[in-house]
């Protein structure tokens, strides 16, 4: 089984799937045995999460009349 | 009127934007129609989805807004010119992203400012522990387990104005590839194959820099959220 410290290294590997059987295995057990470790695994994965709900502003409308423009001057030519 | 009130509001939604970063194949195939047909409102539809988060990619790239304003301007051209050429293997997203990742390195070059991807070594955090070694006993086992987050729920967290600033913090303090990769797949939802194609990395260092910048953003997290508690 991987220690502590390992999981904080493997983790990454685990949420992306690229862990063969048996590490996987071995990383589960740990972390089913380590509430520290569950923790640790819960917060990267609320990571991922809540840099998802980033949204970005949207374009101003001259931006994207400015844009439009192009696209219409791209059809022309 | 009405028509493109209800596309901007399908456009600008996260889950829509985080959906088609993740699509499968063909699922653009629609919208490509449209925008080979010269439909203007096709193109409006994708630029209302995309620009800010081109922009905000740009900028990890580039030196400045302005720049990055040139540089997106300069991709959407480029690709109008080669939609002729996308052949649907990558999501349409990640293909202009693409287009983008290289306008911007070629204009890095020009500006003497230049993030490699091919090349690790360049990242001095590269071989970084994900947690100070120093929490950890000699055995490997945590000696300061991580701090519980204080988080009033998970959706009302996502909402707050001040965890938005933290993670934006955190995130500027990310070294440019790390910065670079955390971006297209966490906050854009792309794939690792659409990471990979992007910023032209190997599947194994686009991993390692994803690790990197989780655990960063993770310790920064922790540092702005965490709470001790008395007794656990």
């Amino acid at each position: 089984m991987p220690t502590c410290r390992e999981v904080t290294e493997l983790v990454t590997d685990y949420v992306e799937g690229r862990l063969g059987p048996w590490d996987r295995l071995r990383f589960r057990l740990h972390v089913s045995m380590c509430r520290h470790c569950r923790e640790y695994v819960r917060q990267m994965r609320t990571v991922t999460r809540l840099a998802g709900t980033q949204a970005p502003e949207p374009p101003s409308p001259e931006v994207e009349a400015a844009l439009l423009e192009r696209f219409r001057d791209f059809k022309r030519s | 009127m009405r028509k493109a009130e209800s596309s901007s509001r399908l456009f600008t939604g996260t889950e829509i934007t985080q959906a088609s970063g993740t699509s499968s194949p063909g699922a653009d195939e629609p919208i490509l129609k449209r925008l080979r047909a010269g439909d203007e409102e096709a193109f409006r539809e994708l630029v209302r989805s995309h620009h800010a988060s081109m922009i905000r990619f740009a900028r990890t790239l580039v030196k400045n807004l302005e720049t990055a304003e040139e540089v997106v301007q300069e991709t959407w051209l480029a690709a109008l010119q080669g939609l002729g050429r996308f052949e649907g293997r990558s999501s349409l997203k990640s293909w202009i992203f693409g287009i983008l990742a290289n306008r911007a390195r070629t204009r890095g070059v020009r500006d003497g400012r230049m993030i490699s991807f091919s090349e690790l070594p360049g990242d001095r955090d590269y071989e970084a522990p994900a947690v100070d070694p120093s929490r950890f006993d000699h055995a490997g086992s945590w000696r300061e387990p991580p701090l519980r987050w204080d988080e009033p729920g998970p959706e009302r967290l996502a909402l707050s104005a001040e965890l938005r600033h933290h993670l934006a913090d955190a995130m500027d303090a990310l070294p440019e590839q790390q910065r670079a990769v955390f971006l297209i797949r966490d906050v854009e939802g792309m794939s690792s194959q659409d990471a990979c194609n992007v910023l032209g990395l190997s599947e194994t260092n686009q991993r390692v820099l994803l690790h990197r910048a989780r655990s960063r953003m993770r310790n920064a997290l922790e540092m702005k959220l965490g709470v001790r508690r008395g007794k656990t």
